[in-house]
């Protein structure tokens, strides 16, 4: 990409990027610095996606064939890091490198070096994580949430696994906090905070949930650290510990965690529907106070992944009813996107096509999630194939499916090249499709009662295992088509180009669409005078 | 090719919506289960699908006619609307009432679940890696449960052996835990080693199994049956084999059970003080490390890695045999202390087998009655 990227600018600005690999070592420019975020996030999500493949693979028929259980619990565990620290998190990040200035009409970040170490930290701590792979005793195999006392027979893994959530954690601050800044300083001066885009306001909610609880999580596996090797007995009962109090800590993160994925998700779907439904987004004022409502809520509930662990009867209650609460908001957003649509006039470019699923299917995993949160039901369902299917519906079809129309929706705009609309809409319903065969079924197996985490199983829930990973394989392959429609675009031969408009009236929405294409190096600096608000 | 074939045909099966010979027993909704509390949870999950199912229709619905009518191809012109606060504040209210409506049968049946007062009779449930251990409070009874010695053959890594014909494949135990009908049994949790999630589908419920923490819960069947489950916390390396069964019986049968138990119980206390010879264990201890320690150290004897040492050859297992019987009775690293495991007899047969099999031949061996003195001078510490 470098190569024409840099040609490009060059024309277009005269002072333009470095030349060569050193460029992306050093960059402080947020489109670089987007760019590797996005690229790194793909790659990981090829690496983590040939775990979830090794994983359904020796699901796909009962008994053992391939892997020792051992190995399957460190898949599990490594999957999701991965996917959850290196692909789904970093991928929002590079959006919001790219775009928030953009949005905003701002020249960069508030803070362009801080952006540079937070980007390489990022790779340090990941590396750091795989590294566990080959060590002895294998990588982590407790689940990506740590519980002790099983964690703390990882072998020698741990504490490279510990550190690395310290570099992920610091990585992910600083990010957050150069979200932060930028957001709140760098706004053109007629940009005012309620005519910003979605996308900004849920990363600017997203920012500040980032910096409250990343430390959280990093405070647990410190705990963990200072057990196993320092004598203290934080979680162990037998010192006088508490191994629950762990689950509290973690879940105080973990729920806002799981928010941080889908609030830039609600962001880019919000930014997407208006431009293709040609109307102004419906009720812009209540997504925003709905995303703040959901953003509050989150620290409120995390003990709904906890039901079974002997709560008091008040705490099985209340976490029940904070839960149940959130689903008021998160429904007056699906109301809002439909009602976006509703009497617009509307065509379905590959955006547009993945952010209607998005509305769906993540609709199905909030269904499941209301039922999850009557604790007497999460009696049964918890610790099942259900939740799998749960959250999985919220982030593949969910998180996953909006980085991908992010991806198609603005690659135009970054590349000046229009993609291949014929093969990303193959991608589109390939995706669409597998995602369901992979996912749906697992309802039925954990109702029919197949426990989460497991490498093999009884023969009743043979059928499902077997629809489920022949959709996994089509759904891992198909993304190969994004890989490829992306490096077409970039590379621009027989593309079409791109309007600096990109989607008809989309200037009408958002800034970005006010510059050329492609976007030169550097970008507003100075300050729009207009401000789209077809948004509002 | 044939595998292929079969694929295909099997997703056309699907597609039809056929089921395909394998599938008589499965099942795609929640299990009513054997219980009050289970079918009132049950009904419950009922009531909610629907009210989602319901919602789902009248949403997904608007939203494909919006997309069918309202598309630039067919010429509609875009309205430029973007607030209407009646509507907002009925699709507010709305399902705020209807969160109300479910949130009502959802405590009394969790204060239902809580409530273990006025309890028949209680038994203790303690989770180890990887299996069961029962003890029933009034009578004394107690035992382990683990994965059934066929599941476990056919679990191996490319075992040859067909799931399918192993009969309640992973679904299955040695020892199943039995319980009399209609009687209020409360259940207490703990674990030894780590987490661990108690769950039997049929009973409604699941409850962690804690180490230093008890968690009670009970249940009241009223159908006699068989019932399984398996664990549901993640627990380690074989946290998919240890499942647990329960058979629940008319009160006269579970009588005459409890007799039964009580006397094998007085059997094998007798037998640990009997002379036993080298061969008597020898054969005894093979089925002992088939089921208690070759999940780690494997069926052959060659470990796993350093994480599970290798017995064959293994400096502890052919040095001084009173140093093994200190490392298998406490435990070490990973390894559970089996002195609170197995009997005197079993744990001088694994003993005297791991010496003398498996590739070893130190040609010594250990009488019942020396462990059965050794584990009464370990302290107690009950807590
Ligand atoms: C209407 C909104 C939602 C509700 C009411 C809800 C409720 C729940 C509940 C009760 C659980 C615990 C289930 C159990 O462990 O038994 C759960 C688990 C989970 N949810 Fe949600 N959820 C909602 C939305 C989301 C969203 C938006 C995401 C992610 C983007 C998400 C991701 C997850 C994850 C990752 C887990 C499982 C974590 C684990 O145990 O490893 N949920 N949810
Ligand atoms: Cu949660
Ligand atoms: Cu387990």
């Amino acid at each position: 990409m470098s190569a024409v990227a840099v040609e490009n600018e060059h024309t277009h600005d005269a002072h333009g990027a470095e030349k060569g690999f050193l460029r992306w070592i050093v960059t402080t420019n947020h489109k670089d610095i987007g760019t590797m975020y996005l690229v790194f996030a793909l790659i990981m999500f090829f690496v983590g996606g040939t775990m979830a493949l090794i994983i359904r693979a020796e699901l796909f028929e009962p008994g053992m064939q391939f892997v020792d259980p051992q190995f399957f619990n460190s898949m599990t565990t490594m999957h999701a890091l991965v996917m959850v620290f290196g692909a789904v998190m970093p991928g929002f990040v590079g959006f919001a490198n790219w775009m928030i200035p953009m949005m905003i009409g701002a020249p960069d970040m508030a803070l362009p070096r801080m952006n540079n170490m937070s980007f390489w930290m990022l790779v340090a701590g990941m590396l750091l994580m795989a590294s566990t792979l080959f060590m002895e005793g294998g990588a982590p195999a407790a689940g990506w949430t740590f519980y002790p006392p099983l964690v703390l027979q990882t072998g020698n893994a741990l504490p490279f696994a510990v550190f690395a959530v310290h570099l992920l954690g610091i990585s992910s601050i600083m990010g957050a906090i150069n979200i932060i800044a930028t957001i709140l300083n760098m706004r053109a001066p007629k940009m005012t905070m309620m005519k910003m885009p979605l996308f900004v306001w849920t990363w600017l909610i997203t920012g500040f949930l980032l910096i409250a609880i990343m430390p959280v999580f990093a405070g647990a596996v410190t705990m963990l650290l200072t057990d196993r090797f320092f004598d203290t007995s934080f979680f162990d009962a037998a010192g006088g510990g508490d191994p629950v109090l762990y689950q509290h800590i973690f879940w105080f993160f973990g729920h806002p965690e799981v928010y941080v994925m889908i609030l830039p998700t609600f962001g880019i779907a919000s930014t997407i529907i208006p431009v293709f439904a040609r109307k102004p987004l419906f009720g812009y004022s209540s997504m925003v106070y709905a995303t703040i409502a959901i953003a509050f809520l989150s620290f409120i509930v995390w003990a709904h992944h906890m039901f079974t662990v002997g709560m008091p009867i008040a705490g099985e209650l209340f976490f029940m009813y904070t839960t149940m609460l959130i689903a008021i908001p998160t429904g007056v957003k699906v109301f809002n996107w439909t009602a976006t649509m509703w009497k617009g006039s509307m065509t379905f470019e590959t955006p547009m096509l993945f952010s209607i699923a998005f509305v769906v299917l993540f609709t199905m995993g909030g269904f499941t999630g209301v039922m999850m949160s009557l604790a007497p039901l999460d009696f049964q369902y918890h610790d099942t194939y259900f939740i799998v299917a749960h959250f999985h519906y919220t982030l593949v079809p969910a998180s996953v499916f909006i980085l991908m129309a992010g991806g198609y929706f603005w690659l135009p705009k970054w590349t000046g090249n229009m993609y291949d609309e014929k093969l990303a809409t193959l991608h589109f319903w390939l995706s669409a499709i597998s995602v369901n065969i992979l996912f749906f079924p697992q309802h039925f197996l954990g109702l029919a009662g197949m426990p989460r985490r497991i490498p093999d199983y009884a023969v009743q829930f043979a059928d499902w295992n077997m629809v489920s990973s022949i959709g996994a394989f089509i759904f891992g392959f198909s993304q190969l088509i994004f890989v490829y429609v992306v490096i077409k675009t970039i590379r621009g031969k027989n593309c079409e180009k791109a309007t600096d408009e990109v989607w008809e009236d989309a200037h009408k929405h958002g800034l970005e669409w006010t510059l050329s294409s492609p976007v030169p190096y550097h970008t507003f600096a100075t300050p729009p005078e207009k401000i789209p608000t077809e948004h509002l | 090719m044939k595998k292929t074939k079969q694929l295909l045909a099997y997703l056309i099966l699907m597609a039809l919506g056929l089921r395909s010979a394998y599938a008589s027993d499965y099942t795609l909704n929640l299990m009513k289960g054997v219980t009050k509390v289970s079918n009132d949870i049950y009904d419950l999950h009922m009531l909610v699908l629907w009210i989602c199912v319901f919602i789902g229709i009248a949403v997904f619905g608007t939203m494909f006619y919006s997309i069918y009518h309202h598309r630039k191809s067919k010429g509609h012109k875009a309205e430029q609307f973007h607030e209407n606060t009646t509507i907002e504040i009925l699709w507010t209210i709305i399902p705020t009432l209807i969160l109300i409506g479910m949130a009502i049968p959802a405590t009394q049946t969790m204060l239902e679940m809580e409530d273990v007062k006025d309890s028949d009779m209680s038994i203790k449930i303690t989770g180890w890696q990887w299996k069961w251990e029962y003890e029933y409070m009034s009578n004394g009874i107690h035992f382990f449960s683990s994965l059934d010695e066929k599941s476990n053959q056919a679990r191996q890594l490319n075992s040859g052996i067909n799931p399918r014909s192993v009969p309640h494949y992973l679904l299955n135990v040695d020892n199943p835990l039995v319980i009399p009908i209609n009687t209020k049994i409360r259940f207490l949790f703990t674990a030894a080693d780590v987490n661990h999630a108690w769950w039997v589908p049929e009973l409604g419920w699941k409850k962690d199994a804690i180490p230093g923490f008890i968690n009670e819960s009970w249940t009241y069947v009223e159908k006699p049956g068989t019932y399984r489950g398996q664990c549901a916390e993640l627990c380690g390396k074989d946290h998919g084999f240890m499942p647990i069964v329960i058979i629940a019986m008319e009160q006269v049968d579970y009588n005459v059970w409890v007799e039964e138990q009580l006397v094998s119980a007085k059997a094998a206390a007798n037998s640990a003080n009997k002379e036993w010879s080298q061969e008597e264990l020898f054969a005894k201890g093979e089925t002992i490390y088939a089921n208690s320690c070759a999940s780690c150290h494997m069926n052959d004897g060659a470990g796993m890695g350093a994480t599970f040492p290798a017995i064959t050859n293994s400096p502890i297992v052919t040095g001084d045999i009173d140093g093994q019987i200190k490392i298998v009775m406490n435990g070490q690293g990973m390894m559970p202390a089996f002195g609170t495991m197995l009997s005197a007899v079993d744990f001088a047969a694994v003993i005297t087998y791991t010496r003398n099999g498996l590739g070893n031949s130190v040609g010594d061996f250990v009488q019942p009655s020396k462990i059965k003195s050794l584990l009464s001078a370990v302290p107690e510490d009950d807590d």
